[in-house]
């Protein structure tokens, strides 16, 4: 196939061959098959991707149009690929990392926001779009007593639409959960896959760390609070199931490892885990090569890989493959595995950001908590 | 002859009343929400949709009232259902591969005149499949029902008693959805099909389905597992040679010929009915009159009936 850029250049694009007329005629960056242009449109002295796909160079030139201001590189991209990235534009010494002006589709995170290149096949899922079908749940904020800790720590706390009190709900306890729900759509994709019964109505609390740096790094007093602080507070409050099998911990990054490390301190108290991405390093010889800081987290993963016990039934497991720990993921599903709990395991061409995992929370919650699809029809 | 209405889901763009003018009701409806189960009082909607006068037959609530005042009844209920959610179980492992054939068949290139008698008999195995399941289902609740003499159970005879005499103070009776599983069973046990004569029946959702012959339970893309269409039991036989699949557009595709034609075959001679918001199809005896409702046929297409 012959590339839209190809053949701009070559003096054979679009209309009447001008960058006008290429960037008017098509969607930036443009897909097409495998391959992705991305286009850049301004004087520079240099325009370079930057992109967090492991196993690519972080920052890619663009080669500039002769007697234009046009930049442009094109890239492999397997089809059902999402990638976030932004531009670095040098100029006078100058170098700004910005969003690409010619692109509209954008990713947020609690750093800002990034553009989004969405290959071939990929589709944003309907189920993460509001559904003016679907009944709306709530989100309440809590205070609550974390001895674990000293003082209070506040938590957001997801409510079924039409939940009743005579009930009890299936409890999800989610790290991260402000992010959560900003970047990851979480409210309307609960709303959305209880509407669609692929979900029982449950509840959801977020719990959001000052220092996750620590707390979330197996910390014991983390999972102190969670066990014994968290837990008996949410029923003294709500309508919560007080069965493990209807309890589930998950996260994303050093929240998944949070996640692993407080189901195996308090093994039985969480049948279902969320392990999105999960930072699980681990070293079979040697330091970490991802630096001291990562220490506590080996330490953790080094113990549980030496004595993982049982510490919950089924477990979701997933990560994308073009972020760095696709290695200690895929290293840990058969492991997982071998364990004897139940293990999904899912890769998805995306990285570590919100909304790949966003993408991945229909599949994880619908194994983790089926709803009553096959049975009710309302 | 009782007439059986099989109306599209209500909550969106409530039809009901509609249908019960249509058919010339003036009296009382009685309501069974027992498909809501906990929810099944919250019928102020209904009643205002309905502009007359509608009495909830509680179903649900007997059903409860029932299991709590004879343990040993909730007992081999709770087994019951157990043995029966095995049985489906089993019936899914046959389910799986009778379907598959099919599927496979459908999808091989060979000349037509040698793939088409192949599927048919895949078919018929998968029909015959279908029906064993439904058999099987019936002759284990029959048991049951012997076992336990459920009609002269004292708190059973008592809410039939009062369930009989509610009906006969009503000129129709609407069946909302809910739970499928749950809606069938109170009704079965408080003998409302025969208890209500030959009063006109207006269905929805779940009601739909619960009313047909076989009840069928489906899903094409659910976010786990197959999507494989199964038998759940028979059902009330009110509305004979129909299956109804409510919810189509969330639960069905449509465009996926193979998927339409395969539904459309295996409950062959019933006709299947997508039923949709605003969908109405009038059943008397084996009559079908389809007044909007999307029909699955045997060529794969869907054929639309009726005002969009």
């Amino acid at each position: 196939m012959t590339l839209l850029i190809d053949r701009f250049v070559r003096g054979n694009g679009p209309g009447d061959g001008s960058v006008d007329a290429l960037v008017a005629s098509t969607a930036v960056p443009i897909v097409e098959g495998d391959r992705v242009t991305f286009l850049y449109r301004g004087e520079a002295d240099a325009v370079k991707l930057w992109h967090a796909i492991f196993g690519l160079p972080t920052f890619q030139p663009f080669s500039r149009v002769k007697w234009t201001d046009l930049w442009y590189l094109t890239l492999d991209l397997p089809a059902g690929s999402r990638m976030e990235y932004k531009l670095l534009v040098e100029r006078d010494g100058a170098r700004d990392l910005i969003r690409d002006p010619l692109n509209r589709q954008t990713a947020h995170d609690p750093f800002g926001a990034n553009s989004v290149c969405y290959a071939a096949g990929y589709q944003v899922p309907d189920w993460t779009l509001a559904d003016p079908e679907a009944r709306p749940g709530t989100v309440e904020d809590h205070e609550i007593d974390a001895k674990a800790f000293g003082g209070t720590r506040n938590v957001k706390v997801y409510l079924p639409a039409r939940m009743r009190l005579t009930r009890r709900y299936p409890l999800l306890v989610l790290h991260d959960g402000n992010d959560y729900l900003r970047f990851s759509r979480l409210q309307t994709v609960l709303d959305n896959l209880i509407h669609r019964l692929e979900i029982p109505p449950m509840i959801v609390v977020g719990t959001q760390s000052p220092d996750r740096m620590k707390e979330y790094m197996a910390d014991a007093a983390h999972a102190s609070f969670v066990v014994q602080d968290l837990l008996p507070a949410l029923e003294a409050a709500f309508p919560v199931a007080k069965d493990p099998a209807q309890r589930g911990i998950g996260g994303a990054s050093l929240g998944a490892v949070a996640s692993l490390s407080t189901a195996w301190r308090y093994p039985g108290t969480f049948s279902r885990l969320l392990l999105q991405s999960g930072s699980f390093a681990f070293t079979d010889i040697g330091r970490t090569y991802r630096g001291p800081v990562f220490e506590p987290v080996v330490e953790f993963v080094n113990a549980f890989r030496a004595r993982p016990g049982h510490p919950a039934e089924k477990l979701f497991v997933s990560c994308g493959v073009y972020e760095s720990l696709i290695y200690e993921n895929r290293s840990m599903a058969p492991f997982l595995q071998s364990t004897g709990m139940e293990v999904r395991y899912v890769e998805a061409r995306d990285g570590h950001n919100w909304e790949a995992w966003r993408d991945r929370l229909r599949e994880g919650l619908s194994w983790l908590f089926p709803g009553p699809l096959w049975m009710i029809y309302e | 002859m009782r007439t059986v209405v099989l109306l599209g889901p209500q909550r969106l763009r409530p039809t009901l009343v509609e249908a019960v003018d249509r058919a010339g009701v003036t009296g009382a409806v009685a309501a069974v929400t027992a498909g809501w189960q906990e929810r099944e009082d919250e019928i102020d909607e209904l009643s205002a949709h309905l502009r007359r006068p509608v009495v909830n037959l509680g179903l649900h609530r007997r059903g409860e009232d029932v299991l709590a005042r004879d343990p040993e009844f909730l007992l081999a209920y709770g087994d019951l259902l157990d043995r029966r959610r095995k049985l489906q179980d089993l019936y899914r492992i046959r389910l799986h591969h009778a379907k598959a054939a099919v599927r496979d068949l459908l999808a091989t290139p060979h000349e037509r005149d040698l793939v088409e008698p192949e599927v048919e008999h895949a078919l018929g195995a998968l029909r015959a499949l279908d029906h064993d399941h439904r058999q099987r289902v019936r002759r284990m609740d029959e048991a049951f029902d012997l076992e336990w003499r459920l009609a002269s159970r004292p708190a059973v005879a008592e809410h039939r008693e009062e369930v009989a005499r509610i009906l006969a103070g009503c000129d129709a009776l609407a069946i909302a959805g809910g739970h499928v599983q749950v809606l069938l069973d109170r009704l079965r046990l408080f003998g409302v099909a025969e208890a209500s004569g030959e009063k006109p029946v207006f269905a929805w959702s779940a009601g739909a389905m619960v009313v047909c012959d076989t009840v069928v339970l489906f899903h094409d893309s659910p976010p786990q597992g197959a999507g494989n269409a199964e038998v759940l039991d028979a059902g009330l036989g009110l509305a004979r040679g129909v299956v109804a699949l409510p919810h189509a557009r969330r639960r069905l595709k449509l465009d996926d010929a193979p998927r339409v034609r395969l539904i459309a075959q295996r409950f062959a001679p019933a006709r299947a009915f997508a039923l949709d918001e605003g969908a109405r199809v009038w059943c008397e005896g084996r009559r079908v009159e389809v007044h909007t409702a999307r029909v699955l046929l045997f060529d794969g297409h869907v054929m639309d009936v009726g005002p969009a």
